[in-house]
């Protein structure tokens, strides 16, 4: 799919997000952009290296950065941004696909599929958790100029 | 002076209490009051914050003051404002009553989003997410409905029973009947895809993410308890597809 196309859905989608879990009117354009630039970051990342682990840690690292960047902005909590974006990077097919051929009696299918929903997962842990790091630092070397001179 | 204390103990409460029943971090809630506490010269103030209940203590003197947390639903508008709140209380730009005072507005008068808008919005992000993940055109109307189904279902089911499990699981096997019978009738041409897509409004998103971040910031039990109801939640919806795939 054209990545235009995609770029228009995900903001849908995440934008949809944003009013299932309430988030403030005003914001809810910004929680849009936020899932967008995360899923475009892990479907092309996911066009170059066609491995799901890398693809969602770099779609998960990008989420929880532009919604830091957001909430420093809007001096909002970051979950507000954060939340509808992660939200299309979660393996609901892999996992899917493991339920179903766990019913279908395949288990050593459904093993494979279970484990990589669970890497999957995994690596959007990580991407989170890199990003809180390294705006965490970012933080910390901008005060640092600032004060300086 | 102590009449002074005691309002300062109870704004910060009702601001935790508020923050943890609309699904905010643990840590966020703990820093939320630490930093009231502080504004208001309780500067000894320990919190201590599950996402059940809140011990708070204001100083040596004070009593300690225990508020359970008994339903929790996702209010992010709300998270908001009580942080809004507090940044104004802490740059003193307004006082302890005022803040008070608009805690206690914010608990009684705030306002979700009404539920037919949500439901709609559970249907276009199903529509989407059925396109992103690779979906025909064809699907797109079986989609919107099961998806819009499924999200009503959860959430009223949720309102009137309280078991989160149960309406999720229910809600997960309306969904997979859906789709597997607009396809017998030949409405829809992928079972799979229009089931994922339409199960999305239910995945605990905001579990996830706090379970994870709460975990980074050393809150063990509520990271781990977060984590167990988002597994928990994450199963349900599987054991409903699963039922419903086994017909």
């Amino acid at each position: 799919m054209a990545y235009w196309m995609q770029g228009i859905l995900s903001f849908a989608a995440a934008a949809g997000f944003g009013i299932i879990f309430n988030a403030p009117r005003k914001l809810l354009f910004y929680c849009g952009i936020v899932g967008m630039t995360g899923w475009l970051v892990y479907s092309y990342i996911d066009d170059l290296s066609n491995d799901p682990a890398k693809s969602s840690f770099a779609g998960a690292f990008t989420v929880a950065f532009v919604a830091h960047l957001m909430a420093k902005r809007f001096k909002m909590p970051m979950i507000i941004f954060s939340v509808a974006g992660i939200i299309p990077l979660v393996p609901g097919g892999s996992a899917y696909n493991a339920m179903r051929n766990v019913i279908e009696k395949n288990y050593t299918v459904a093993m494979e599929y279970a484990s990589v929903a669970l890497i999957i997962s995994g690596s959007i842990a990580m991407g989170l958790v890199f990003a809180e790091i390294i705006t965490q630092l970012l933080v910390k070397v901008v005060g640092r100029l600032k004060v300086k001179p | 002076m102590t009449q002074d204390f005691e309002l300062a103990v109870e704004c910060c409460l009702l601001a935790g209490r508020l923050m943890m029943e609309s699904g905010a971090e643990t840590y966020r809630a703990e820093d939320t009051m630490d930093r009231m506490a502080i504004s208001q010269h309780l500067t000894q103030s320990q919190s201590f914050v599950t996402p059940t209940g809140i011990i708070f203590s204001g100083s040596n003197s004070l009593p300690t003051r225990l508020v359970r947390i008994s339903n929790r639903s996702t209010d992010l508008e709300r998270i908001a404002l009580v942080n809004n709140v507090s940044r104004k209380l802490v740059n003193k730009d307004i006082t302890l009553e005022e803040a008070y005072s608009e805690l206690v507005s914010i608990e009684n008068e705030h306002k979700t989003i009404p539920l037919w808008i949500q439901i709609v919005a559970a249907s276009i992000a199903s529509a989407s997410f059925l396109l992103l993940y690779g979906g025909t055109f064809k699907d797109v109307p079986t989609a919107l409905i099961a998806g819009g189904v499924g999200f009503s279902i959860s959430t009223l089911l949720e309102m009137k029973t309280r078991v989160k499990f149960f309406a999720e699981f229910l809600a997960a096997l309306c969904i997979c009947l859906i789709a597997i019978f607009s396809v017998t009738w030949g409405l829809g041409s992928d079972v799979d895809r229009i089931i994922i897509g339409s199960v999305m409004p239910l995945v605990p998103g905001l579990l996830i993410t706090n379970a994870v971040r709460d975990l980074m910031a050393g809150h063990f039990v509520s990271g781990v308890s977060k984590g167990a109801e988002a597994f928990l939640t994450a199963f349900a919806i599987g054991a409903g597809v699963a039922l419903g795939l086994s017909f």
